[in-house]
């Protein structure tokens, strides 16, 4: 087994993510997959610091981490005044611009 | 999803060049799959609770993973910020939202999810495809020869407080902003300024800041009925057309005919002429 089965593993991880943001039609479900797909990139960008030998790749996943979080906070508020206002948290439901 | 080229990419990375230590071959079969089988749970759960904790394994035996790729303090701080953090953040609006709010099964595109089941697979084939063929050469580096006189944290403050320095203060401003942003868009109830008190309700009203002095006559007052559709009436008898409804004034409105008077003992004919009849009949 090399480093390399990590990529491939988050590969995967990353195509589950995309999957379930395409399929998925409750917002915050849709959210968490988008959640899933930084995890896996954060993956490979920590096994290639490890190929590499150097520490630039982790601190890069450090400010994923950072920008993930930030998202979220702002994302989860987005989906609660959209919640508020029309009382589903469906990506169905919020289709106003589409007429 | 399994070529050949990744198959024996798999098979030709047997080789003995950058080779893995047994411990962590072990730790990786065992939290990897653990990994995808979240994953595939939390995209497959009906229920968006069993979603978020499903997610939430998939990020703790990363974080595990993390650390077993010589990366300690990431791993902590998977499972700290992401676990600890942001998965609760998603639970704690979940259980605002509704925990009942799951997907419905209805497609409303026609053909959407076999669509990208068929690019997920697509995109998974490819980037596989890809990185098998990437496998044979990589080499691994052992990372210690860059950190070890600070240990791995240490190695990362120097790098994040030296080199990303300018990056690590733009996280600062990006995480006030995010916080003012979910401030503003949490509170949005509290726009308007303080009620105003009865007394100076009152006290405008008399001043003339309203549009009359007197609330709106009621709908039936001083009228034969009481339906909102019937409008007050004013001494000399007209429709005071303030007291009707904006809403209802553009329904137009049919008066009944007037009935007929009835003799009550029509509606009863039956009934008394079997009574006359039992009658007669004693």
């Amino acid at each position: 087994m090399t480093p390399t089965y990590y990529l491939l593993l988050s590969a995967l991880l990353f195509c589950i993510g995309a999957v379930g943001v395409l399929v998925r039609r409750n917002a915050i479900v849709v959210f968490m997959c988008i959640e899933l797909m930084l995890n896996a990139v954060n993956l490979t960008l920590v096994t290639f610091a490890r190929i590499n030998g150097g520490l630039d790749g982790q601190v890069m996943a450090f400010f994923v981490m950072v920008v993930a979080a930030s998202e979220v906070v702002v994302g989860l508020a987005i989906i609660m005044s959209i919640f508020r206002t029309r009382r589903s948290s469906s990506v169905d439901d919020a289709n106003l611009l589409k007429y | 999803m399994t070529s050949m080229s990744m198959v024996h990419g798999v098979l030709a990375a047997a080789a003995p060049v950058g080779q893995v230590a047994l411990g962590e071959a072990i730790a990786f079969w065992v939290l990897g799959p653990v990994a995808l089988a979240g994953a595939l749970g939390m995209v497959f759960a009906r229920n968006a609770v069993h979603s978020a904790l499903l997610l939430a394994v998939t990020m703790l035996s990363l974080g595990a993973l993390y650390m077993v790729e010589q990366a300690p303090f990431l791993g902590f701080t998977q499972i700290i910020v992401y676990t600890g953090a942001v998965m609760m953040l998603f639970l704690f609006v979940l259980m605002l939202v509704g925990r009942d709010s799951s997907d419905s099964v209805v497609e409303v595109l026609r053909g959407q999810r076999l669509a990208a089941a068929i690019l997920g697979i697509g995109l998974a084939g490819l980037l596989v495809g890809a990185l098998a063929g990437a496998l044979p050469v990589t080499a691994d580096v052992p990372i210690d020869a860059n950190n070890v006189p600070a240990g791995n944290v240490g190695g990362l403050g120097k790098l994040i407080f030296t080199q990303y320095l300018f990056p690590f203060e733009l996280t600062s401003a990006l995480l006030i902003t995010a916080a003012l942003g979910a401030m503003l868009l949490a509170f949005s109830q509290s726009r308007n300024a303080a009620k105003k008190s009865q007394r100076e309700t009152v006290v405008a009203r008399l001043r003339g800041e309203h549009a009359r002095i007197s609330p709106l006559p009621g709908p039936g007052v001083f009228a034969t009925a009481d339906s909102v559709a019937t409008p007050a009436l004013l001494p000399d008898g007209s429709v005071a057309p303030e007291s009707l409804s904006e809403i209802l004034e553009t329904i137009p409105v049919t008066p009944a005919k007037p009935l007929a008077p009835l003799d009550a003992r029509a509606l009863t004919a039956a009934r008394t002429e079997r009574a006359q009849e039992k009658e007669a009949g004693a």
